[in-house]
């Protein structure tokens, strides 16, 4: 009974793998998104040991400088070359916002396969909650949160911004779970006696993975926006912080004087939200090809 | 047939070669197919799936998709060549020369729109103004008797039934009055009794208005009910072509043979023998074949077959078969031979799962839908249990109820006496492992991310309580009584087909030797010389086993064959209960009646038909007396409408539920036969 048709589908399952990968790799938004991404994920990593200056204490005596061959990007108040200061400023927004989203994700997706899997009461008093905390302004919200929270801490900012987004993760994949729940294999469990935490978790969980990733990227650029948004109106990370929404925040008010303390960072931000959005976009076009 | 003058052919296509370009490749599907539809002719293509009807379908319409094209040959449709049009003369084409009825009609209508919109478009396109339009398009469903049209028009595609929407599209496709009408598998998703109203309102169009039509079906029994001419397509290749009668009784194609051998029909039951199959797989796709294209599956084959191409030789001048060896196409041997040894059934002892009086209410949004109504019967070890009804009719409840996914709302199920939780959560391992399922469609039954190793073993450990070696060696014997081999235990499903995928989940339900399995459809969604391999397996683990199976299905030849009573529901309600045989042969409730007679089957039938009008009554406001009496042909009278007959045992183990004594029955439904007897 060796198959013909079984084998060949094989091959072709593993071809379709290789093809998503080709696609990926020939898809221009991706290519561009994942180097902007690589980029500031290296200047991350290696921090001051790339940048001319020390982006916190090299603090020269050149204060509020024009950019120039000497400063590319100008220098601050405080004398600080900027352009240390944007290479540097991608480390706290690239550690917090991927953990918050990790956060988010591995509540929002516990709460969704409960939500999608038992239905009746348990789904409804959730799904109820979801909706109100869905219908307030983000902003508002966790700016609650952190008041409430009363600590300004990165870690704040990121169990914040994780609270704030599982119940738009939840909601995905509790409709990706109310579909696969109705599938026969569900059925079979149940009446081999599984336990419900064993269907939800090793039965159903791997089937609704593709709508998950997807919801992640999605949330990673939001997540940087929300990041950078907390900081700049003062209850996100704080200065001396060489972070991007921090150099915003210190410098706004001074924008007419110097005009490039504002500007570099602010493109530094836009880059990377664009460049995650990119990357989510294409991964999500390859995937639901 | 072979007439030269050009328009007397509706269809006339020759040498027609169609290939899929897949990952930079073309993969030919049709290989130099030929065939002459006749005008106001049926011509059945019949074939199993993958073979390439639909992409014949396609060619033929204009609507191959974007990575198909026809590669050789030409296609022309009343005397017109159809591969030359572009641009506006293909739009002309498609618009009012042919027209094409698909098998899903709930994707072919939107969604979006009311019915009577997109009926009166069917008219619109052809320069009726607006207002004309929407009378025709009324007028069009009275035709196809759709009944209240002006309601029916106002109404949304997902209000209608499967059977009124294909209706609906039938009448936007002959909307313009087509040269021919191209129907691919327009039944296949509907319940025998309307599958059987669709297939009498075609014919009986088909007569009235003289079109042609190419008619295609996986289904032998419905192209023989439906057309005059069929087409034997197999992996692209036409390979047996002529008149419906001579195909069935004097076939010349080896697979021809096969085909019809895998069809449970004739009265056939398991304890006659086994049903024959066609080992092997379809070639895959676009693959190079030299020689014969059955060569790989056909117990007749030699190395001429493997070397040499047959043509279509004609066997008498309508009569064509493409088989070197078409003159012993007839001593095909069976590909199964050993027979088995079913135990008997003692019902003399203690039934293995009764069930006492259930009863299943749903309630939905203020209503009460009575599902089940007071249902009794019972199961003795190592017997098939078949239930029959149309869609609707509580057979998959009454499964569910059982396996305690649906509690009862009253009444009780027994297993060896004991009661049941009625609940499955409240179920010990050994009434969970007692009683499992085989679910119809083995796509969604299995889950994609597990192997088929994991998905055994996990069986293995919550049923039979096993782990470690112990669980292996009993994993390696799962497989071999399953007939599956080592390698595909480390596959995932999307790696089988659906042939082995029902056989991962026949093997999944039988991990901890269940005592009763109730299978829901387990063949439907099989083509025919697959679902006879699964039959067999399943009488095999039957006799080896003596397992009981509630058996549901729609196909009563296939519930003939496998089971050893026959339950028959309609609208939650019991309605006979008997052997097999007797409930097949007569005297029958009048509603099994009328099942019966609507299954377009091979050997057709010797006894007029009776059409059951309308759809089944809402369950939710049965009829009052007999649930029946507003479709029942025999109705009495006031008595079927005010009083519900009883339940009761009219011969030894038969039961009936009608106001019509046994004698009567037996009297009225011989006279009946008797008329066709001389004709037949
Ligand atoms: N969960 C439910 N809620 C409400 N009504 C239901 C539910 N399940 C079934 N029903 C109703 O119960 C009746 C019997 O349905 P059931 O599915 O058992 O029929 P069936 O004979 O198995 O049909 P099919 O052949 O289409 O599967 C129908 O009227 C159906 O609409
Ligand atoms: S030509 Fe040979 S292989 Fe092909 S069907 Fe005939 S006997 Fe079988
Ligand atoms: S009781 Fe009357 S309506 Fe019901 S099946 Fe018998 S004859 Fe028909
Ligand atoms: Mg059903």
């Amino acid at each position: 009974m060796t198959s013909v048709a079984a084998v060949s589908e094989r091959s072709e399952a593993r071809v379709a793998r290789r093809e998503r990968l080709r696609l990926l790799l020939r898809s221009p938004s991706f290519l561009i998104g994942a180097g902007v991404l690589l980029f500031w994920l290296t200047c991350a990593l290696l921090g001051s040991r790339i940048t001319p200056y020390d982006p916190i204490f090299d603090q020269t005596s050149d204060l509020s400088q024009r950019p120039s061959t000497e400063h590319w990007f100008g220098t601050d108040r405080l004398g600080r070359d900027v352009f240390s200061r944007v290479l540097a400023g991608s480390r706290d927004i690239l550690l917090i916002a991927p953990a918050a989203t990790l956060l988010a994700t591995i509540f929002g997706t516990t709460l969704g396969l409960i939500t999608g899997y038992f239905r009746g009461i348990a789904d409804d008093t959730i799904s109820r909650v979801i909706d109100a905390v869905l219908a307030i302004p983000l902003i508002v919200l966790a700016v609650t949160v952190v008041t409430s929270v009363g600590s300004r801490s990165a870690w704040a900012v990121t169990v914040v911004i994780a609270i704030v987004f599982s119940p738009i993760i939840a909601r995905t994949v509790r409709a990706a779970v109310l579909g696969e729940a109705q599938l026969d294999y569900v059925e079979a469990a149940r009446l081999r006696g599984e336990r419900s935490h064993y269907v939800m978790f090793a039965e159903v969980l791997p089937n609704v993975m593709p709508p998950i990733l997807v919801e992640a990227t999605i949330r990673l650029g939001y997540a940087i926006f929300a990041v950078a948004t907390l900081t700049f109106i003062g209850f996100g990370l704080q200065p001396p912080s060489p972070d991007w929404a921090v150099q915003i925040s210190d410098n706004w008010q001074f924008l007419a004087e110097q005009w490039w303390t504002v500007l570099f960072p602010a493109i530094a931000i836009a880059s990377l939200v664009v460049a995650v959005n990119l990357v989510s976009d294409s991964v999500q076009q390859v995937l639901e090809r | 047939m072979s007439s030269t003058e050009p328009g007397a052919t509706a269809l006339h296509v020759a040498d027609l070669d169609v290939s899929y370009r897949v990952r930079g490749k073309d993969r030919q599907v049709l290989r130099g197919v030929t065939l002459e539809v006749a005008r106001g002719e049926s011509y059945g293509l019949v074939g199993e799936s993958g073979c390439g009807k639909s992409t014949a379908a396609l060619a033929i319409v204009r609507y191959l998709p974007r990575n198909g094209a026809v590669s050789a040959g030409s296609i022309s449709v009343a005397g017109r060549d159809v591969l030359d049009l572009r641009g506006q003369k293909l739009r002309e084409y498609r618009a009012r020369t042919v027209s094409m009825v698909y098998q899903n009609p709930g994707a072919a209508l939107n969604p979006s729109i009311r019915v009577g919109s997109q009926v009166a478009e069917a008219f619109t396109v052809l320069g009726v103004p607006g207002g004309d339009a929407t009378d025709r398009a009324r007028d069009a469903l009275d035709r196809v008797q759709i009944a209240d049209p002006g309601s029916v028009m106002r109404r949304y595609p997902h209000q209608l039934s499967g059977g009124m929407q294909q209706r609906a599209l039938i009448a936007m496709a002959l909307a313009k009055n087509p040269e021919l009408l191209i129907l691919d598998e327009p039944t296949t998703g509907l319940d025998a009794t309307v599958e059987a109203e669709v297939l009498d309102l075609v014919s009986q169009l088909q007569a009235e208005l003289h079109t042609s039509v190419l008619f295609i079906s996986h289904n032998l029994g419905v192209i023989s009910k439906m057309c005059s001419r069929v087409g034997v397509l197999y992996a692209g290749r036409l390979v047996e072509e002529g008149p419906v009668g001579t195909i069935l009784r004097d076939p010349r194609h080896p697979y021809t043979v096969g085909l019809l051998r895998c069809i449970p029909r004739g009265g056939v039951r398991k304890d006659h023998g086994r049903l024959d199959t066609i080992p092997g797989f379809l070639p895959s796709l676009g693959a190079e074949i030299t020689g014969c294209v059955f060569a790989d599956r056909c117990a007749l084959a030699d190395d001429r077959c493997r070397a040499e191409e047959p043509r279509l030789d004609k066997i008498t001048p309508v009569h064509a078969s493409r088989c070197w060896h078409h003159d012993r196409a007839a001593t095909l041997p069976r590909a199964e031979i050993a027979d088995l040894e079913l135990p008997a059934v003692d019902r003399a002892g203690a039934p293995l799962v009764e069930l006492a009086q259930l009863s299943k209410v749903f309630k939905q949004r203020g209503h009460e839908v009575h599902a089940l109504t007071e249902v009794s019967a019972a199961i003795w070890p190592g017997e098939t249990l078949g239930l029959v009804g149309e869609s609707g009719s509580g057979k998959t409840t009454l499964a569910r109820t059982l396996l305690g996914i649906v509690p009862p709302t009253a009444g009780t199920a027994l297993l060896e006496g004991g009661e049941l939780p009625t609940r499955y959560q409240k179920r010990s391992r050994e009434e969970l492992r007692a009683l499992q399922i085989v679910f119809q469609n083995p796509d969604s039954a299995l889950n994609r991310r597990h192997s088929v190793r994991r998905i055994l073993l996990r069986s293995l450990k919550k049923l039979a309580g096993v782990g470690g070696s112990v669980a292996e060696t009993r994993m390696h014997d799962l497989v071999e009584r399953v007939r599956l081999t080592e390698r595909t235990l480390t596959q995932k499903p999307v790696q089988l087909s659906g042939g082995l995928k029902q056989r991962v989940a026949i093997a999944r339900a039988f991990a901890g030797d269940p005592k009763l399995v109730v299978c829901d459809e387990p063949t439907s969604a099989l083509d025919v010389s697959v679902q006879a391999a699964i039959l067999n397996l399943l009488v095999e683990l039957q006799a080896e086993k003596r397992v009981a199976y509630l058996f549901i299905s729609h196909d009563l030849g296939v519930v003939r064959y496998i089971s050893d009573r026959i339950a028959v529901l309609y609208l939650g309600r019991l309605q006979e209960l008997g052997p097999a045989d007797v409930v097949f042969e007569g005297p029958h409730h009048p509603y099994t009646e009328a099942l019966l007679s609507a299954v377009p089957t091979v050997d057709g039938g010797g006894r007029d038909r009776i059409r059951l009008d309308g759809d089944i009554p809402s369950a939710a406001s049965p009829p009052s007396g007999c649930v029946f009496h507003t479709r029942c042909p025999r109705k009495l009278g006031a008595v079927c409408e005010e009083t519900e007959p009883p339940l009761v045992e009219v011969e030894a183990g038969h039961h009936m539920r009608c106001h019509i004594p046994l004698e009567e029955l037996r009297r009225l439904q011989r006279a009946e036969s008797q008329p066709m007897a001389p004709t037949a």
